[in-house]
């Protein structure tokens, strides 16, 4: 199961999915706090799925308040980057853009984009910390 | 106070195992390990990597999820925390606000830290005050250090505020790491009068400091020993105690103002004069800020800033556009404004122009806050200067005529041309300044919500009005007429040396001025988050070289900012190779004549400089002959070919003057030379151990040594 859990993460880190962020955080992790890294991961997806809610809405609506949308990306690419979620950051950072320069249909795209790539990685994490645990 | 007597407290996170204790003091006898860290962040990811991180360098975390929570547990525990990290954007309250709130209330170091590492918004973290700038996603080894934060705040709060000091070395500058400036100190009431200068200085200085100046040196007579052992109890300012200062401060002047006289007008029983002057700091950069923080913003983007790092934006910011708004808010005259503008436009126009530095206006805010007090001081004391009494009579006028004409149309054009978003943002800002203002003010000073108006805001716009008007005044005498920057040799020497200033490039002396400046700190922006402050300085920026002190100190009247920042700035400008491009209508002697000074800067002992330098004072001509015996011209200075490139750079920019306060901060014995041939007898430098003491003088080292 080691050899997995260890193939899972590389995997993770080659395909761009995860930065080396991740890796202090499970430096973070010892004896004491053995399961750091999943509680964070864990703690990460609760909110972020909120932020995705609040976009959502605020996307649906239609009425594009960019200010408000760049707020909450902004929210949004800084937990992600905290955890080294790196395909999901960049997302984000083209989703500011978008916001920036007020192209909505940039930012939908985007957006989707990014809800793409943030379903993917909570997969993916999910299966590395069940691998882990194993 | 700082005690750290475990011997590990260099950041190791080494724990000790004393005991801890309750209260603020105890923690230290731990320190590092055992700092007591308050996190605020909205986002819970980010909270809880936070909270881990800093465990594991052992430190006591307290975490906060909410600006508003934050600040009522600081207020409800004082002295319960010693440092604070924030984000910077929060939903409930800005994360500048919470800075500026913990920085005047509770006076801790604050830093803060933001997946935006945009430049505008770092030196916003900056201006307002934070101690440090951490870039999202933060690593251990940013936390790790940032209980230097905590002993650089404690050690300036040993300082007596009048103490004047310089800057410590800039070697030790980080990438937006604020260094607090170490202020050499003239402690005594007779310093008094200079004290709100020194204090300014020192704060505008001090961008690390939130209105606080390290101790650096004991170039106080009351001794540092006694001084750094203690730490003063926190004087609460509460709405009456501060609205009594601001009424004390306004029927002075602010600029005006001493501690001292503060302290006789608000009769407060109990309140010291440290107390007074370390919250006069305070305020004055607050209403510094006031009129300058929403300005960089719009000069970070000004096409005159090219190139420029964003900390020079402030400085400038200072003009036009806060009196725009200022006026536009109806709280400037019309007529101050365009007085303002005119002048403060002119001036950074005028060094842009000259210099093409867009650098230069930045510093020159700064130089010249820091020369407007010691500026009529030098006067006084050395009296028979023209040249210097000329700048004093004639403060608005010099500044305008030096500026051409062609400047400031282009200036205001300029900042006109900045996009509308930035300058509605510009306008946003301002009033979100000053709405931040009153709302933390009222916050601060009587915990509501609701907004009232308090002496802050109310003294903020003519006191803001005010102090764009400093840095006008200040580079008006300091030299700046005929654009001719070189305030502290027209202070320390006779006109002689004025003219002779004025014949190089102004642009290229102020230029190097406020670029040797700018190594002191890191920003020029006083680090005070509330309050503006002009930063002139008495005794500014101290480097470890006792030379800086000798020269601060054994000028009463003398010591200026200026010099200080020369000795200082020179001596590590000097050695770097500047990447502006002075212009340079510098003739070769005064090439040679920089170069020469620069050299002997480097090398420090250059008796023949000195002399020379002297000479140059006296009178231009003859010590431009005088000079090249000693230096030659063109890269072969006193230290040979080696350092010329840089020396050469250097020269171009600087003007004899410039030279001269080298040579002049460089030894006693050169001040001394100097004051006799000045006619002044020369003062017993205090500050002559001040290298000794500022190179020994670390908190850390010192604890681990004592103990």
């Amino acid at each position: 199961m080691q050899r997995q859990v260890a193939l899972i993460k590389q995997s993770l880190f080659d395909q761009g999915y995860l930065d080396e962020q991740f890796m202090e955080l499970e430096e973070l992790q010892d004896d004491a706090n053995p399961n750091f890294v999943e509680e964070v991961a864990t703690l990460y997806f609760k909110d972020s799925a909120r932020l995705i809610n609040n976009i959502d809405q605020a996307l649906e609506r239609g009425s594009f308040d960019f200010n408000r949308l760049d707020s909450y990306m902004h929210q949004f690419k800084g937990s992600s980057t905290s955890i080294g979620a790196s395909k999901v950051k960049t997302e984000c950072t083209m989703f500011r853009e978008y916001c920036r320069a007020g192209n909505a249909e940039g930012c939908l795209r985007t957006f989707k984009q990014l809800k793409k790539e943030h379903a993917t990685l909570r997969k993916k994490l999910e299966q590395y910390f069940q691998a882990s645990k194993r | 106070m700082m005690n750290p007597s475990q011997g590990r407290g260099l950041g190791s996170g080494g724990g000790s195992s004393s005991g801890r204790k309750q209260g603020g003091e105890a923690v230290v006898e731990m320190f590092p390990s055992g700092l007591r860290v308050l996190v605020v962040d909205d986002d819970p990811t980010c909270l809880m990597i936070l909270e881990r991180m800093l465990r594991t360098c052992l430190y006591e975390v307290t975490k906060c999820n909410r600006a508003e929570l934050a600040l009522s547990l600081l207020r409800k525990n004082k002295h319960g925390f010693d440092i604070v990290i924030s984000d910077v954007h929060m939903p409930d309250m800005d994360g500048f606000k919470l800075l500026e709130h913990v920085g005047l209330e509770m006076d801790l170091p604050v830093i803060m830290m933001s997946a935006d590492d945009s430049k505008s918004v770092v030196l916003k973290g900056v201006t307002h005050g934070a101690v440090d700038y951490l870039i999202k996603p933060v690593r251990m080894e940013a936390l790790k250090n940032i209980w230097q934060h905590v002993v650089r705040k404690r050690r300036s709060e040993w300082s007596v505020p009048e103490h004047s000091g310089s800057v410590e070395e800039t070697g030790q500058q980080q990438q937006q790491q604020q260094r607090g400036p170490a202020v050499s100190g003239g402690g005594d009431d007779g310093v008094d009068d200079n004290a709100s200068s020194v204090n300014e200085g020192n704060n505008w200085r001090s961008s690390s400091n939130n209105s606080r100046k390290r101790k650096e040196e004991e170039g106080d007579e009351q001794g540092d020993d006694d001084a750094s052992n203690l730490k003063k109890p926190r004087v609460v300012w509460s709405v009456e105690l501060h609205q009594q200062f601001v009424a004390a401060v306004n029927q002075l002047g602010v600029e005006k103002a001493v501690p001292k006289k503060i302290l006789e007008l608000m009769n407060v029983p109990g309140l010291t004069r440290e107390n007074v002057a370390s919250h006069l700091q305070k305020y004055r950069i607050y209403l510094r800020r006031l009129g300058g923080v929403s300005q960089h913003q719009g000069n970070l983007n000004n096409s005159f800033m090219t190139g420029q790092d964003a900390s020079f934006g402030p400085l400038s910011s200072l003009n036009g556009f806060d009196l725009q708004a200022l006026a536009v808010a109806g709280q400037l005259p019309a007529q101050s404004l365009a007085q303002l503008q005119a002048a403060g436009l002119g001036r950074p126009a005028a060094m842009i122009s000259k210099s093409g530095l867009p650098v230069s206006s930045m510093v020159d805010e700064r130089s010249i806050f820091s020369f407007d007090n010691s500026k009529p001081r030098f006067g006084d004391g050395i009296g028979h200067h023209h040249g210097q009494q000329q700048q004093t009579q004639q403060p608005q006028m010099n500044l305008l005529h030096g500026v051409p004409t062609g400047m400031e149309p282009r200036q205001l054009a300029g900042l006109q041309q900045l996009p509308v978003g930035n300058r509605m943002s510009i306008q946003q800002q301002i009033a979100a300044v000053r709405a931040g203002h009153n709302v933390q003010n009222s916050g601060m000073m009587m915990s509501l919500a609701g907004q009232q108006q308090v002496p802050f805001p109310r003294g903020g716009p003519q006191s803001s009005i005010r102090q764009p008007m400093l840095p006008n005044r200040i580079t008006e005498r300091s030299g700046f007429s005929g654009r001719s920057s070189v305030p502290e040799s027209s202070r320390v020497l006779p006109t002689n040396y004025t003219n002779l200033a004025t014949q190089h490039s102004s642009s290229a002396v102020a230029f190097n001025n406020f670029q040797q400046e700018l190594p002191v700190n890191s920003f020029p922006l006083p680090s005070a988050p509330g309050l503006s402050v002009p930063p002139a300085q008495v005794r500014k920026p101290h480097s470890s070289s006792s030379y800086q002190e000798e020269v601060n100190s054994s000028e009463a009247g003398f010591t200026t900012p200026s010099y200080d920042m020369f000795s200082n700035r020179q001596n590590d400008w000097d050695l770097r190779s500047i990447a502006f491009e002075a212009h340079q209508d510098a003739e070769s002697v005064a090439f040679s004549n920089s170069e020469a000074f620069s050299s002997s800067s480097m090398s420090r002992t250059n008796n023949n400089t000195t002399v020379a330098a002297t000479d140059l004072g006296r009178n231009q001509q003859q010590t431009l002959p005088s000079m090249v015996p000693h230096h030659q011209v063109y890269g072969n200075g006193p230290n040979g070919g080696g350092g010329s490139s840089s020396v050469r750079v250097k020269s171009e920019r600087d003007t004899a003057a410039m030279a001269f306060h080298e040579q002049y901060s460089n030894q006693e014995d050169l001040m001394s030379a100097l004051l006799k041939q000045e006619g002044v007898a020369p003062v017993d430098t205090e500050f002559d151990f001040d290298a000794a003491y500022s190179i020994d003088d670390i908190p850390g080292l010192i604890g681990l040594k004592a103990d």
